[in-house]
Order: structure tokens, then C-alpha cells, then sequence
């Protein structure tokens, strides 16, 4: 008798499509919109978008497919917080559009690599991986040196992300082109790097552990 | 009748060599970025080809171009057959075609050379969307259009599996790539951090969940019974599978975030659905494997079949282990390492390209006007250099991820890390030459059917394959066994 019931579902191809439907969208529903709802309630004084350099070098870090290799979630283990650092809070990438959490480490995670090395190891070490490190199966970056930073899609990005909430001024969008005079996309994607886990982290998060070195 | 209508063949035979073709330039893409492992500096310094830039090129080649093109054209097959009618709106249909080729070489020219979101399965950027989206919305009243207009009274279940991976991959895709365009080919994403990992993953997981299963199960469900020339084991047991198959994954996507910021609650309920998904999984892969019992003589000597057998066993395998590895604890250790790499593989290279292998095989005679494919010998040859680099790739990368997952997480009397990451990866590094190496024989494999293809339509591409008659004489009295009865 029951039957008799499915059999409709079975012969309508329009009641088929319109169930299949719904029962695919109660996962999503359930699981997302929360999610977005409570991430409206974060405070956004917590953290500080990304300066125009910083934001360059995300988009750089973005554009080459750094997030198949890096993770950037430092998640909550012992084994992890002792080799990286303290855990990731969603504060961190709050301003990450997309976000880089990553999937895989073929690399180490990367969430608090500021301040680990120094600006001319990190120089060094994306121009030729191996020159540093000699066991690295890393590609070398030595072409970020000859590329220039466009400074109009920075200040579109800035906007755009002002408009989904992002605190940038008038200001710092207008003197954006000014902060990226002369660097590269090198220049940047070490200012981002050295950024990671300082500067994206929650003013009231207090003192962390930085972990080891990698 | 005044005249006698045919089935649309020529739509599938473009989707057929299209898929061909994007098999061979997924695959080799794959080889490409698994040697780079290796051999970093083989990208001879053109940052397009490093592996940030080339993997995207894989992941889309094989899942995008090769397995949805595979599935567009049997699933136009499948309809037309099921339904005892010729497709609908045949211009639309070619739309169909060209508009996702073009998609697909869109994509893989632009993504090397950093035009992407770099959201993992759904890199390319918001002018690629649009029009996948357009596309995607076309194929939805092609299907569609022709089921409704068919002239068998039930829907078979196999156009139940095409019709829900149709609509859920129209909802996944705009969903997930909702964004801000700040110029012509760049944009910045609707959400970001934590909300956008869970949209992303929802995308990602259920990317696996209606592409290479729901989808991959509707081929299964029409060319299995085909292959074994008996009925589907039981039709109601794959009804039942269906409903729960779809309405659980769409739960299961957090398992990809455990342990992180993602809220407790999201984490564990992710675990529990990914845990009951083993059920509805093995359904499907018994109700399949149960189609063939009795009629395994005829195995041993139909390679196609024999795909169709090892990809079901392969199906049923990386099922269990997708639950096994949603599990908490197991994740801790699983996730982040090669592991993952071995399951996705499992899933990828032992059920989604075998079944389509088998099903492609069990296909092209029919629609290039051959009894059997050119050569029998050839089939055999591909099947066992395709199960033994998988196996080799599957096997290397459970070792190479178990070994990593265990020394990340080792410690000395004291409490202290014993490894540094480097030392992991010089431990496992040998395991990615095994790796290319396993993925060469697929890509040979693959290359053998293309050869085999080629000769096999040799009629076809000349044009002299006369359409096939649509069965009209039955329209209204079809039943649910339609698939099986011609």
C-alpha cells in the first residue's frame, strides 16, 4: 500500500525533481546558517584586515596555489600546538577571501610562521627552496622578484571588501598605491608571511606559544 | 507513425570522445604534478606548470571534463534508452556539449596561469562560473525535458541518481562561488574564514557525493544489469538506497574540518552522518556486485564487466574507509597527510574511472555501429594495467600518509616532538616516485583506449552509422525493469 505512494514519485518526473531537492538542501541549511549568522557576531575590532602589502601577498599566496601544499589551521592537538603553535581561532582568517585553511601538508601548516626566520631567509628560501633547505621538494618562487604588484586591483579588493564588512577607510584605500610603490610581488608575499599568526591574531588572544621551528 | 523516430545518438558519441580525450590530459596533468613531488624542479622555472599552478589542472581535468562529460553522454544515453524516446531539444543538447567544452578549456587555460579562487574543486574564477552555471541550467531541461516526454510510465532508478546529481550540483556550484567581481577575470569570495570553509567543504564533499557517487551510481545502475545481462538485484533496495544516500551526504562535508576552528557541534555531527553513510554506500556497491551473481562465467570473459566488478569492490572499499577516516580519532592522524591522497585515489581511480571505463566499453559498440569493441585483448591489457597502478598508487600513499600521520605525532620520554616536518618527508619521498609510477600504467592504460576507441569508430567518424529506431510499439506499458528488457 505503501507502494501505491511511491509509485507517484516514480511516474512525475516533476515531483521526483522537486524532492530530490529538498532533501538534498537539509544538510546545508542545518550545517551553514548558523555558521554565518555567528560569524556576524564576531567582533571585527578583534582583528585588523590586511594592510595593502600583506593583502598583495595573500593574493599572490592565493593565486599560486599555495593552500595545496600549506595548510594554515593549527588544529586542536597536543602533537599539533607543541610543532606549530597555539591552536587556530576563527578570528584569524576572518578576512580571508577566500579562506587558506588547506587541506594537505606537503609543507609545514603555515598559520604562525611570522616571525619565525627572517625576511632575507624567507628571500633566500622562495628564490631556491633548496639553496635553504636541500631536502625541500618546494618549486622555487625566484619569479615573484620580477613581478610588480597591480595597484588598482589591491584597492578594488580593499573595496570590495569593504563592502562585505571589511573597516578600511577612505584613506587607506586612497593611499594604498602609495604603501606599494616600487615593491614586488616578492616584497609582499614575505610581508604576508611575516604577518601570519601576529598580525591576523585576536588583540584580546593574549601571549601564544609559537611552537617550534619547522 | 509517419516517420520513425531515432534515438540522438550523435550528442553521445561527441561526449564519448570528448571524455576520451580529457581522460588522457587529466591523467597526464596527474603524472605531471605527482613526478614534481618528486623532481621539484621539472617545472623548468615557468611558474604555470609549478604544482600550485598545474594540480587544479588535474582535479578539474579528471573530475570536470572526464567524468562529467562521461556522465552527460550516457546519461543522455541512458534517458533516451530508459525511456524509450529521443532526446529532447537537440539543439539545446549541443549547446550542452559545446558550452561545457568550452568551459572545460576555459578553465584549464586559465587556471596555470593564476586566475583562480583557489577554493579547492571550484578554482575557476566568476566568468567561468557564469557560464558553467548557464550551461549546467541548460543540461538540467535537456534531462529533464526528456524524461518527461518519455514513453515508459516509470522513471528507472538510474535516471533518479542523474537527476538528483543535476540538481545538486546546480545548487553546490552557486552556492559555493557566490562572490564580488573586481575586475573581468578577478573576484573576491561572498564569505570568508570559518563560514567559508564549511561552504567550501559542503561544495567539496558533496562534489564527491553527487558527482563521483550519485552520478557514477546512476551509470552503474543501468550499465551493470546491461553488462550482466540479468536484472538489477533489487530495484527496491536501490530506491531505498537513494533516498538515504542523498539526504545523509550533504551532512557529511564537515569531516573535512575536524579539530579546527569549525564549532564542536558542526564537527561531530559531520562524524555521525559520515559513519551512517557506510550504509546507504554498501547498498548500492551489494546491490551491484548481488546484479552479477550467477552470471560470473560471463565475467571472466567481458573485460568491460570485469571494470564494472572491481570498481563496485573498489566502491565498497573506499566507502568504509571515508567512514572510517570521518572518525575523530582516526582523523587526527589521517587528515593533512597522503592518506587522504590514497583514499580519494581509491575512490577516484578504483570506482569512478573504472566504472566509467567499463560502462564507456559497454556503450561505444552500441552507438558506433559494432557488435564489440575493436579489439577484446586490448581491453584485458588495459584493465590489468589500470587495477595494478592503482593499486600501487593506493598503496604507496597509505604508507606514505600513515608513516607521515605517525611521526608528526610522535614524542620522546620527555614529552617532546622526536621528528621535524623535514624528516617526514624525507622518510616518505621515495613513495612518490612509486606513485608517478602507478599513475603512469593508468595513463597507458588509458592511452591503449583511446587507441581501441579509435579503430572502434572508425564508421562512426566516417558518418556511416545509421540512427538506431526508437521502440515505439510498447509506449505505456514499460515497467521498471525497462533497462534490463531489450
Amino acid at each position: 500500500m505503501n507502494f501505491k505512494y511511491f509509485e507517484a514519485i516514480e511516474k512525475k518526473t516533476w515531483l521526483l525533481g522537486v524532492l530530490t531537492a529538498v532533501f538534498v538542501s537539509f544538510g546545508g541549511l542545518a550545517e551553514i546558517t548558523p555558521l554565518f549568522v555567528a560569524a556576524n557576531k564576531i567582533e571585527a575590532a578583534d582583528v585588523k584586515p590586511y594592510d595593502p602589502l600583506r593583502l598583495a601577498g595573500f593574493q599572490t599566496y592565493v593565486h599560486s596555489g599555495c593552500y595545496l601544499c600549506h595548510s594554515q589551521m593549527i588544529r586542536n592537538l597536543g602533537f599539533e600546538t607543541q610543532r606549530y603553535g597555539a591552536v587556530s581561532l576563527a578570528q584569524e582568517s576572518f578576512y580571508d577571501r577566500p579562506m587558506q585553511w588547506g587541506s594537505k601538508r606537503t609543507g609545514p601548516d603555515l598559520a604562525r610562521v611570522g616571525g619565525k626566520y627572517s625576511n632575507a631567509w624567507h628571500l633566500e628560501h622562495l628564490r631556491d627552496p633548496r639553496a635553504v633547505v636541500p631536502e625541500s621538494n618546494m618549486p622555487k618562487y625566484n619569479w615573484l622578484e620580477d613581478l610588480s604588484i597591480d595597484a588598482e586591483l589591491i584597492q578594488s579588493r580593499m573595496r570590495a571588501m569593504r563592502l562585505l564588512g571589511a573597516p578600511y577607510s577612505d584613506e587607506e584605500i586612497a593611499s594604498a598605491p602609495s604603501k606599494l610603490e616600487g615593491k614586488t610581488q616578492m616584497d609582499a608575499m614575505i610581508a604576508y608571511l611575516q604577518g601570519l599568526g601576529i598580525d591576523n591574531r585576536p588583540q584580546n588572544a593574549g601571549e601564544h606559544d609559537k611552537g617550534h621551528k619547522l | 507513425m509517419q516517420t520513425q523516430e531515432t534515438y540522438n545518438d550523435d550528442i553521445v558519441r561527441l561526449f564519448l570522445y570528448a571524455s576520451i580525450i580529457w581522460a588522457l590530459i587529466g591523467m597526464l596533468m596527474g603524472v605531471i604534478v605527482a613526478a614534481e613531488l618528486y623532481w621539484p624542479n621539472l617545472n623548468a622555472d615557468i611558474p604555470a606548470l609549478t604544482f600550485g599552478r598545474l594540480r587544479p589542472n588535474h582535479t578539474f581535468g579528471i573530475i570536470l571534463a572526464f567524468g562529467v562529460s562521461a556522465l552527460m553522454g550516457t546519461s543522455f544515453y541512458i534517458a533516451q534508452r530508459t525511456g524509450h524516446v529521443r532526446l529532447a531539444y537537440g539543439g539545446l543538447a549541443k549547446f550542452v556539449f559545446w558550452g561545457w567544452q568550452l568551459c572545460c578549456v576555459l578553465a584549464m587555460t586559465t587556471m596555470p596561469f593564476g586566475l583562480t579562487q583557489s577554493k579547492e574543486y571550484a578554482e575557476p574564477e566568476w566568468f567561468i562560473d557564469i557560464l558553467i552555471a548557464v550551461v549546467w541550467i541548460s543540461y538540467a531541461i535537456v534531462f529533464f525535458g526528456t524524461l518527461a516526454r518519455r514513453r515508459i510510465s516509470n522513471i528507472y532508478v538510474a535516471c533518479w541518481y542523474y537527476g538528483a546529481f543535476i540538481i545538486a550540483v546546480a545548487l553546490m556550484h552557486i552556492i559555493n562561488n557566490l562572490a564580488v567581481p573586481i575586475s573581468w577575470t578577478r573576484s573576491i569570495p561572498l564569505y570568508s574564514g570559518v563560514v567559508d570553509a564549511m561552504a567550501q567543504w559542503w561544495y567539496g564533499h558533496n562534489a564527491v557525493a553527487f558527482i563521483l557517487t550519485a552520478g557514477f551510481l546512476g551509470m552503474m545502475y543501468y550499465f551493470v544489469p546491461r553488462q550482466a545481462q540479468q536484472p538489477l538485484w533489487s530495484y527496491r533496495f536501490s530506491i531505498v538506497n537513494f533516498w538515504a544516500l542523498i539526504s545523509v551526504y550533504m551532512w557529511a562535508g564537515a569531516h573535512h574540518l575536524m579539530y579546527t576552528a569549525l564549532p564542536d557541534w558542526v564537527q561531530s555531527v559531520g562524524m555521525a552522518f559520515s559513519i551512517i553513510l557506510v550504509m546507504p554506500s554498501w547498498g548500492s556497491a551489494a546491490n551491484g556486485l548481488m546484479t552479477f551473481s550467477g552470471a560470473w562465467q560471463r565475467v571472466k570473459e567481458d573485460p568491460a564487466a570485469q571494470f564494472m566488478v572491481m570498481s563496485l569492490i573498489f566502491y565498497g572499499a573506499s566507502t568504509m574507509e571515508g567512514s572510517i577516516m570521518a572518525d575523530k580519532t582516526v582523523n587526527s592522524l589521517s587528515h593533512y597527510t597522503d592518506w587522504t591522497v590514497a583514499h580519494v585515489h581509491s575512490g577516484s581511480l578504483g570506482w569512478v574511472a573504472m566504472i566509467t571505463i567499463g560502462s564507456l566499453y559497454a556503450m561505444a559498440p552500441r552507438i558506433l555501429g559494432r557488435t564489440e569493441m575493436h579489439s577484446k585483448k586490448a581491453m584485458f591489457w588495459h584493465f590489468w594495467l589500470h587495477l595494478i597502478g592503482t593499486l600501487l598508487y593506493v598503496i604507496a600513499m597509505w604508507t606514505a600518509g600513515i608513516t607521515a600521520g605517525l611521526m608528526w605525532r610522535e614524542t620522546g620520554a620527555d614529552g617532546t616532538l622526536l621528528y621535524s616536518f623535514l624528516d617526514s618527508l624525507v622518510t616518505i619521498k621515495p613513495l612518490y616516485v612509486v606513485r608517478a609510477l602507478g599513475g603512469t600504467l593508468v595513463l597507458t592504460g588509458m592511452a591503449i583506449m583511446a587507441w581501441n576507441m579509435w579503430k572502434t569508430s572508425a564508421d562512426a567518424r566516417q558518418g556511416k552509422v545509421a540512427p538506431i529506431p526508437v521502440p515505439v510499439d510498447d509506449h505505456g506499458h514499460g515497467s521498471t525493469q525497462t533497462a534490463n528488457a531489450y
